[in-house]
């Protein structure tokens, strides 16, 4: 049906294609998170909806930082802010993987013209204390999505095993539109580029990530958000307390980027905000309905 | 007899955990119906499905059998013990002259009936490595979700569900439909035996036998490189692979930029195989050609233009990646990386890399002299060995250690020889890998290895049953098949005692090299060689410094000459005299005083004597020589003469000193055959 689609669909056009696709299966169609993460999953509309027995169907884009990733914008496959687009359908529907494949023909890539694959890939966040089988769903070659049946998160067993698809948009416009350079991509179907909007940023961010970030400010942060986490968990609040431990996370991964944590702080550092996580995921679990706290003291 | 085809189709099953799923398949089916007597079972493995055909019985026919019980004139507990046990009523009981009998009727059951009863609890148990939860609805486990089974008993469906109590296990239910290609032919189709199914599969584009495809990709692949005058580089694990992500193999061939040839081929591999699972190609001279192959699994309705376009693409973009970590990377010396290993963790209580690196230049240039290589170019590789983990290609493709500092010191104009052993220095990586012959690479490579020994026993990291989780077994072989492989005479225990002296460490030396020795028993009884030997003559490693070399050519000597008619009947006459003395020296202590000429009275006791005086020490003498071949030689020149003891001398003689005589004789011919090994410690 979708196989004549223009191929040079602009950025923003395959954005509103898969809204459209989404919120036709009954997802909620959220706007991104307004902190700095490193992932979608880190959404609460995915890390904490994804725990609990309520039905839950979301999807949103959300912009990913990934300071270690930057490349001054001389790459032209790296970027350490992009975005991602997550889709969470919580029980897994019996058929996500049909489903996934539509709004791939939605965006223009025909299964009958194109390789797509489902290749074993396990997913698991140690920061998250989450876990998931599935795969990398791939198109000629290439990774255009990961794909995951989710099992565990905040180290609490899912009750009801979720569905969570993420695409890489970037990487999924730069194939639709055949460009090869991801600042020549088409933003707008108007002349604006993605370099136009965001190429400045990617040069000052990777100063900034590798050369400039206050990693002595950086340190003290991360303790104030641990702090703040546990005092707002001890006061059941569970979603600013949540935003303390993204806050943690991503602070991490600034002085990770900055190469100045050694391998043993490391497993360290990743087991403190996992503890936050965990703590979290208990507290929504709680405030959710009584119900659930045998879920939390089965784990 | 009737036919059985069982086919678990679902979402795509892990490449790697098919084949063996299918073997438990097989396995497990054939216990659960055992009692149908399963015949000519047949498998198939692929991405979406794992199936089993075999013949079995119509059916288990019933059976009749008789239970004696207790006597009629038992006490009552006797009877109801017996009732509950076999939990039958007291009135389906008859006598039978003095006894109460129970007949028992299994009745018989039809195969379809107990292949219905027996599968659901199959599948609720199957071995998967990893399973996983799906839906909100059934707690049914699988290795992805399980969609459909087809279960057709001599062309019927053979229904059974996954139900339990509330639970609807995923609303699957067994019938005799199967599906086609996800793509090609998706629809579902009906199936009345294991060659219609295949046959079925077939035309809608899944080739259902592994076997089949595999041989398929091969020869596609084959023929695909010859068009262009190329052929494939063998490669059977990722043909493997591949077979397990396909059920419709269709081969094609993608071109690689000019511009990107000039990659090191390593790098180029670990793009295209690691990453793509794409295989690579070479020309008549065996060099590579810029183009590649690879697997879709399906034609494309564009004859496959738009998939060859969109792999190459993502290969462009994994090459030019490379390519900006290959050129960025030369812009600096290897040598001035050195400094940064210093800000690197190798293990938290071992200290960083930069320390370890200062242990391998020391431990490197001591050893040096003694392998044939220059110490200074030994010390100059240890210092580069571990550089190129600074650099953003290893950063990038860790499995590409060593490789890219051999590239980077080569160039920066260092020497060849110091180049390789820079990328020389891991090996030997397992049993199939290489060993370094060249002496630099000889002497880092053994630097390296014995440094990570001494490193994790110092902090008390030995390996145990389950686990060797700093993979110090493979260091321990790496060793053994360095020295022997160069044929090296290099004592390892002073090596070892110098890198604990030199660093504070324990010393623990005597461990290590036990520890060594343990392996290198094990590796010869994996290699089949005659293990017991080496144990026989293992304690000699102190005093030949943990010379391995010289250790095996002692054993070989021994393990040679126990192989000839001449070397059986000694150990023979050897055990019996061990034997002899074993149970005289439990009663009256050693015997291992002088023998007394004078108290010799028979012939062959003299001859004995005699004999004995002369091998002695002329068994010492080539020991000393290191000539283990004329040692054993000349210690089986005893054996004529100890048969003949053994033939006319009583050695419990009624005269207590010509009996404690003859024992010390024993005793001596104990001795000089321990000279050259311990032969109690040989088996068989």
């Amino acid at each position: 049906m979708a196989a004549t689609r223009v191929r040079s669909e602009s950025f923003q056009a395959l954005i509103l294609r898969l809204h459209a696709f989404w919120s036709a299966q009954g997802c909620v169609i959220l706007q991104p998170y307004d902190m700095e993460v490193g992932a979608g999953t880190f959404h609460p509309a995915t890390t904490l909806r994804a725990l609990g027995r309520r039905p839950w169907r979301a999807a949103y884009v959300q912009p990913s930082r990934r300071p270690a990733d930057g490349r001054y914008g001389e790459n032209p496959n790296r970027l350490q802010h992009y975005y991602q687009y997550q889709v969470i359908m919580k029980p897994s529907p019996p058929d996500a993987q049909a489903l996934l494949l539509e709004s791939y023909r939605e965006i223009g890539l025909d299964p009958l013209r194109h390789d797509f694959r489902f290749v074993e890939d396990d997913w698991e966040s140690p920061t998250l204390g989450a876990w998931g089988l599935g795969w990398e769903v791939w198109c000629d070659g290439m990774e255009v999505g990961q794909f995951t049946y989710f099992q565990q998160v905040g180290g609490i067993a899912a009750a009801l095993p979720s569905f969570e698809m993420t695409y890489g948009l970037e990487r999924l416009a730069m194939y639709v539109q055949g460009v090869e350079n991801v600042f020549d991509l088409d933003f707008n179907g108007a002349g604006v580029r993605y370099g136009d909007v965001f190429l400045r940023a990617e040069r000052e961010y990777s100063a900034y990530n590798f050369e400039h970030a206050d990693t002595g400010m950086l340190v003290r942060h991360f303790a104030d958000a641990e702090r703040e986490c546990a005092a707002l968990l001890a006061a059941r609040l569970a979603l600013p307390a949540y935003d303390q431990c993204i806050k943690a996370s991503h602070l991490f991964n600034l002085l990770d980027a900055r190469g100045v944590i050694s391998v043993a702080e490391r497993a360290s550092y990743i087991g403190r905000v996992r503890t936050l996580a965990r703590g979290c995921c208990e507290a929504w679990l709680d405030g959710e309905e009584p119900a659930n706290r045998e879920l939390i003291s089965k784990t | 007899m009737p036919e059985l085809l069982l086919e678990l189709f679902g979402e795509e099953i892990p490449a790697r955990m098919q084949a063996r799923a299918a073997d438990d398949l097989a396995r497990l089916a054939g216990a659960a119906l055992a009692p149908l007597l399963p015949q000519a079972p047949m498998t198939f493995h692929g991405p979406r499905r794992i199936a089993l055909s075999c013949t079995v019985a119509a059916g288990v026919a019933e059976t009749r059998s008789s239970e004696r019980g207790p006597r009629i004139a038992a006490p009552e507990q006797a009877l109801a013990g017996f009732l509950r046990k076999h939990g039958a009523a007291r009135d389906a009981l008859r006598q039978e002259g003095d006894f109460w009998v129970l007949d028992r009727i299994s009745p018989g059951i039809a195969a379809a009936a107990l292949i219905a009863r027996e599968l659901p609890g199959l599948l609720r148990r199957f071995p998967w490595p990893k399973s996983m939860r799906w839906g909100g609805s059934s707690a049914f486990t699988w290795v992805r979700p399980l969609r459909r089974i087809l279960c057709v008993l001599d062309g019927a469906a053979v229904p059974f569900d996954l139900r339990d109590g509330g639970d609807d296990g995923h609303g699957v239910v067994a019938d005799a439909l199967s599906e086609g290609h996800r793509f090609l032919a998706p629809a579902p189709f009906a199936v009345r035996s294991r060659a219609d199914w295949q046959e079925g599969l077939r035309a809608r584009f899944v080739i259902a036998d592994a076997a089949e495809r595999r041989a398929r990709i091969a020869a596609g692949l084959r023929d695909l490189a010859a068009t262009e005058g190329l052929h494939v580089a063998e490669d059977a694990g990722l043909l493997d692979e591949v077979t397990g992500l396909v059920e419709w193999p269709v081969p094609m061939l993608g071109r690689i930029d000019a511009a990107f040839m000039d990659l090191p081929p390593e790098v180029m591999q670990v793009s295209m195989r690691v990453n793509q699972r794409y295989f690579a190609l070479r020309d008549g001279a065996g060099r590579a050609a810029p183009y590649f192959a690879f697997i879709a699994n399906i034609p494309g309705t564009d004859g496959g233009a738009a998939i060859v376009a969109g792999n190459e693409r993502v290969l462009r973009a994994r090459f030019a990646d490379a390519r900006h970590f290959w050129d960025a990377d030369r812009r600096h010396r290897l040598e001035s990386r050195v400094a940064a290993l210093d800000g690197i963790t190798f293990e938290a209580r071992l200290g960083t890399q930069g320390e370890r690196v200062r242990r391998l230049m020391r431990l490197a240039a001591m050893i040096a002299p003694q392998v044939g290589a220059d110490p200074a170019r030994a010390e100059r590789a240890a210092l580069l060995t571990k550089a190129d983990l600074v650099t953003g290609m290893v950063g990038e493709f860790p499995e590409l250690q060593g490789v890219m500092g051999r590239y980077y010191a080569l160039h920066d104009h260092e020497d060849a020889d110091i180049a390789d052993a820079i990328r020389d220095h891991y090996a030997p990586k397992g049993p199939a890998d290489t060993v370094p012959l060249a002496k630099v690479s000889v002497a880092v490579a053994l630097a390296d290895k014995i440094d990570t020994l001494a490193a994790f026993f110092a902090i008390g990291e030995k390996p145990t049953g389950s686990g060797d989780p700093f993979a110090l077994r493979r260091a321990a072989l790496g060793i053994l098949r360095i020295v022997r492989e160069n044929g090296l005479r290099l004592p390892l225990r002073p090596l070892f005692a110098d890198v604990l002296h030199a660093s504070g460490w324990p010393i623990i030396e005597e461990e290590i090299c036990d520890f060594l020795l343990d392996r290198l028993v094990v590796q010869m009884r994996a290699d089949g060689a005659r293990y017991d030997v080496v144990q026989a003559v293992r304690h000699f490693a102190d005093g030949e410094g943990s010379d391995v070399t010289l250790l095996l050519a002692r054993a070989a000597a021994v393990g040679a000459m126990l192989g000839t008619g001449e070397g059986a009947n000694l150990l023979a006459g050897y055990r019996r005299a061990a034997n002899i003395l074993r149970i005289e020296e439990r009663r009256d202590g050693p015997h291992d005083g002088p023998v007394e000429a004078a108290l010799l009275t028979e012939p062959a006791e003299e001859a004995l004597f005699t004999a004995l005086a002369h091998v002695e020490a002329d068994v010492a003498h080539h020991i000393a020589g290191e000539n283990f071949a004329a040692a054993v030689e000349s210690l089986a020149t005893l054996r004529p003469t100890l048969d003949a003891f053994f033939d006319r001398v009583t050695v419990n003689d009624p005269h207590p000193e010509i009996r404690r005589n003859r024992l010390r004789l024993l005793a001596r011919v104990r001795a000089a055959m321990h000279l050259a090994a311990d032969f109690s410690k040989i088996e068989g």
